[in-house]
């Protein structure tokens, strides 16, 4: 793979630009916003405005947009992404400790959405306009117009409520002293329901992509020498009309891999799993500006990095891919 | 009943009435208390700090009144002493001597003494605390004679019954030394609080829960009884209903399952709904006015708004029954303070439509006497339903109100920094009396900036004289006696309009006992509930 290095080094570099104007674009956005940290904290204790003045002098928030925004811009070239008020912690921890059960549940819900989706795409687009595909297209699109959230309680008291199979919410039991494997399996139970949730909503993307690609590769005239030749339909399906549809669904997992973070705002939320989305949310409704500019550029990061490895998977699934970009 | 519990109107007697005494034993039930196992409660929010000793609100006092006690805690019938034993205060309210409690040691082993008291006073609840900034503002030197004794020294005249009534939620004490000498507002123990409490605070995973342990050297040595109490991070509501059904969560209070779930909950066997243990915690759904408003300035219109809402409907309707409409600025439960005899406002457009006519306010081709900005406080479903329903009512006396809908930080900048509303919808707290925090609501002269105080300008040197009286007045009757005159002022001149008063709900599984036994439970230490399992 080395190939993949000066890939990866002028992928971060381009990126560059990228970040800083998603961090300075939040920064903006949230600047507007009204209310600030010290606004958001006085709804939860009540105080004085002698207190409001001292917060706000405590927490630099006295001082001018810019100059708070060039503050937080330095400290970030020097790799720190600061303090977070609305924690009392360092803004790296708080983001750590919660990014791998992001991860996880994105990690998951993608492969999924991924898996079965094509699975179901290639089933649908072995007979285009059957009745298995137009039954599946409509069924992957009813998932698709479902609400997340709303999608996540149906599935809470179906299955964690009703039939009792599955824990409703949180990462893992509580206080449970679970290691090792135990701890594995016991967080993989408490994943099935949000990763369900989040992974169904996105799986009829995939489908719809598969299944439209396999219904162009079936028109060209290679398809028809396929069958003139003899060969099975089932060896024309899979060797050749889901093989050169597959290409269009990498690129769509780079780019479902954003939508996926916005949506593990609400899956988070509804099944109370700490992760870096529902702690978007806290530190919006806290106006932690720094928290937050943290948690974008870290999901910006993060997106940047999935990207890199589809492009990566791009060029090993598809020479041609792969001279172009070394050229450029 | 216990006879040796005094009752309310007991304390009222004299000014220097001798509050309660020692531990009263657990009053005797039917069931046998079991001991141990762990209660798993539902939380929807994680406060970054857990000192109750600087931060008095019920979302900390939710958590850390298990771990940090106060001097004494409220009863149905009065008070009973925690960390005091017994409290006196002198004729002349420059004193207040309280008697300690002995044998008592902090979490981690040190004793527990007047200096811990001495300190937490002068240092944390008249320096830092919310609440204490304000009743605690006179309060010059604690006195430590001996290590049970801490005699309260305050410059001016301050009412005991005061005092007395601000026990509960303002008098956490915390361990002199590990504050001392440290920046008090960024000590480590704010997020891991150490107390005298049944409970030791054992951790806390961000997002997931808090977790407290059972305190084997409690002052009380038959107490607590259950080994864990744990707090699990909901923030969705619609799960927090779903993990009681599910068993995950014993418990849930402060109305964390909404009010449209609790008849079909209260019917799955093994759930009950709870609604006493709120008595002391009382909400009330307030309308603010911004007196610089010409129109709103007049007090004809501000009446005219008052006959226009019908609070009965507001507490069928938006409360679902779980309310009372309100008469005045002192919640009807309120034994001590609430006077019914006030001026009322009966819902009657008809009569709110004459005022505005007569107020010269006609209304114009279209229908429309004037247009208004309401902001509902976002911090309760209730309080933005009532924000709907308040915007119909005053469409229908033909003055057009427009929402605008804010969160919680945007909410607090606009209606109490800004001033930027006509009207707004919120949900003030009454704490047992009213100079705590209910009198700063039509006071003058706070400065801008103070959430859930006087914003919208209003002025009125007859109730300013009023509440500065009170608060030096020491005759514990005079002092009820213009706290009514204040009620009557407030209700006649309308600075906000009084609509609705609410406690919260619990639900539990029923293997949950001794739950809502005193008027403020869920702020309680939780020491004598016990699991039948």
């Amino acid at each position: 793979m080395n190939r993949a290095l000066p890939l990866l080094r002028r992928r971060l570099l381009s990126s560059l630009p990228v970040l800083l104007i998603v961090v300075f674009g939040s920064f903006l956005l949230l600047e507007a916003a009204p209310g600030d940290a010290v606004d958001a904290y006085l709804v939860t204790i009540g105080g004085d405005a002698g207190l409001a003045a001292q917060l706000r002098q405590k927490w630099g928030l006295d001082q001018s947009a810019w100059a708070r925004f060039s503050a937080f811009a330095t400290a970030l070239a020097h790799g720190d992404l600061g303090w977070s008020v609305a924690f009392s912690r360092p803004i790296r921890d708080v983001i750590l400790e919660r990014l791998p059960n992001t991860l996880l549940l994105m990690g998951a819900a993608t492969a999924l959405s991924f898996g079965l989706g094509s699975l179901l795409g290639i089933v649908a687009g072995a007979r285009p306009g059957s009745i298995r595909d137009r039954a599946l297209s409509v069924a992957s699109l009813a998932l698709y117009a479902v609400p997340g959230f709303w999608l996540g309680l149906v599935l809470i008291v179906v299955f964690a409520i009703e039939l009792r199979w599955l824990p409703l919410g949180g990462i893992e039991t509580i206080a449970s002293s679970k290691t090792g494997l135990d701890r594995a399996l016991d967080i993989a139970r408490h994943l099935v329901l949000p990763v369900a949730a989040l992974g169904f909503i996105y799986l009829a993307l995939y489908l719809r992509v598969m299944r439209a690609g396999m219904a162009e590769v079936w028109r060209m005239d290679f398809v028809l020498a396929l069958r003139a030749r003899g060969l099975s339909r089932r060896r024309v399906v899979l060797a050749h009309v889901a093989r050169n549809a597959l290409l269009p669904l990498v690129t769509m997992l780079g780019l479902q891999s954003a939508a996926m973070l916005g949506g593990s705002v609400v899956i988070e939320s509804v099944f109370a799993v700490p992760g870096i989305g529902r702690l978007a949310h806290e530190a919006v409704a806290a106006r932690d500006v720094p928290l937050l500019l943290g948690i974008i550029l870290s999901s910006a990061v993060l997106v940047v990095i999935v990207n890199l490895l589809v492009d990566i998977a791009y060029a090993a699934l598809d020479p041609r891919v792969g001279a172009s970009g070394e050229r450029v | 009943m216990n006879i040796l519990r005094i009752s309310r109107r007991g304390l009222l007697g004299g000014a220097a009435a001798i509050g309660a005494l020692a531990a009263l034993p657990i009053p005797a039930f039917a069931q046998e208390a079991k001991k141990g196992g762990r209660l798993i409660v539902a939380a929807d929010s994680e406060p970054r700090n857990l000192n109750p000793a600087i931060i008095a609100s019920n979302g900390v006092f939710f958590v850390s009144s298990k771990v940090v006690e106060p001097l004494a805690e409220a009863t149905f019938d009065g008070l009973e002493g925690r960390l005091a034993t017994a409290w006196e205060g002198s004729e002349d309210g420059r004193s207040v001597t309280f008697t300690l409690r002995e044998g008592v040691t902090w979490h981690d082993g040190k004793p527990f003494t007047s200096a811990d008291v001495a300190f937490s006073a002068l240092e944390v609840w008249k320096k830092l605390q919310n609440l204490g900034r304000v009743v605690f503002k006179d309060l010059e030197a604690v006195d430590t004679p001996d290590g049970n004794t801490a005699v309260f020294r305050f410059a001016r005249p301050t009412p005991f019954q005061l005092i007395r009534n601000a026990l509960p939620a303002l008098t956490a004490v915390v361990p002199r030394h590990l504050y001392e000498g440290t920046d008090i507002a960024a000590n480590p123990a704010n997020v891991a609080p150490v107390g005298t409490g049944p409970f030791r605070f054992a951790e806390h995973k961000a997002g997931e829960y808090y977790r407290l342990v059972r305190n084997e050297t409690y002052w009380d040595k038959d107490l607590p009884h259950v080994d864990e109490i744990i707090y699990r991070v909901l923030p969705d509501r619609a799960a927090a209903a779903g993990a009681i059904e599910a068993d995950e969560v014993q418990l849930a209070a402060f109305s964390a399952v909404p009010l449209a779930d609790l008849d079909r909950i209260s019917k799955v066997p093994g759930i009950e709904v709870v609604t006493a243990g709120y008595e002391a915690l009382t909400y009330q759904l307030v309308v603010e006015i911004n007196h610089r408003r010409k129109e709103l300035a007049d007090v004809k219109v501000r009446q005219a708004i008052a006959h226009a809402i019908d609070k009965d409907f507001v507490v069928k309707t938006i409360f679902l029954g779980y309310a009372a409409a309100a008469t005045g600025p002192v919640p009807k439960n309120d034994v001590q303070f609430y006077t019914a005899d006030v001026p009322q406002y009966a819902f009657d457009p008809a009569k709110a439509n004459a005022l505005l006519d007569g107020a010269g306010y006609p209304r114009g081709a279209d229908g429309t006497r004037f247009a208004l900005k309401l902001l509902p406080a976002p911090y309760f479903n209730e309080t933005k339903q009532f924000g709907d329903y308040l915007r119909q009512a005053l469409a229908e006396i033909g003055i057009d109100a427009t929402i605008v809908n804010n969160d919680a930080a945007a909410h607090q900048k606009a209606v109490y920094t800004d001033h930027d509303f006509d009207i707004a919808v919120a949900p003030p707290v009454f704490r047992g009396d009213p100079a705590i925090s209910t009198t700063i609501l039509v006071q003058s002269g706070i400065p801008d900036g103070v959430p859930f105080s006087n914003q919208g300008g209003y002025a009125n040197a007859e109730i300013d004289a009023l509440i500065e009286k009170a608060a030096g007045t020491l005759d514990e009757e005079a002092r009820i006696g213009l706290y009514h005159d204040f009620q009557k002022l407030v209700a006649a001149d309308l600075p906000l309009i009084n609509v609705a008063e609410w406690g919260f709900t619990t639900v539990k599984r029923s293997s949950v006992k001794n739950v809502a036994n005193n008027p403020r439970w869920a702020v309680s230490n939780w020491a004598d509930v016990w699991l039948d399992a």
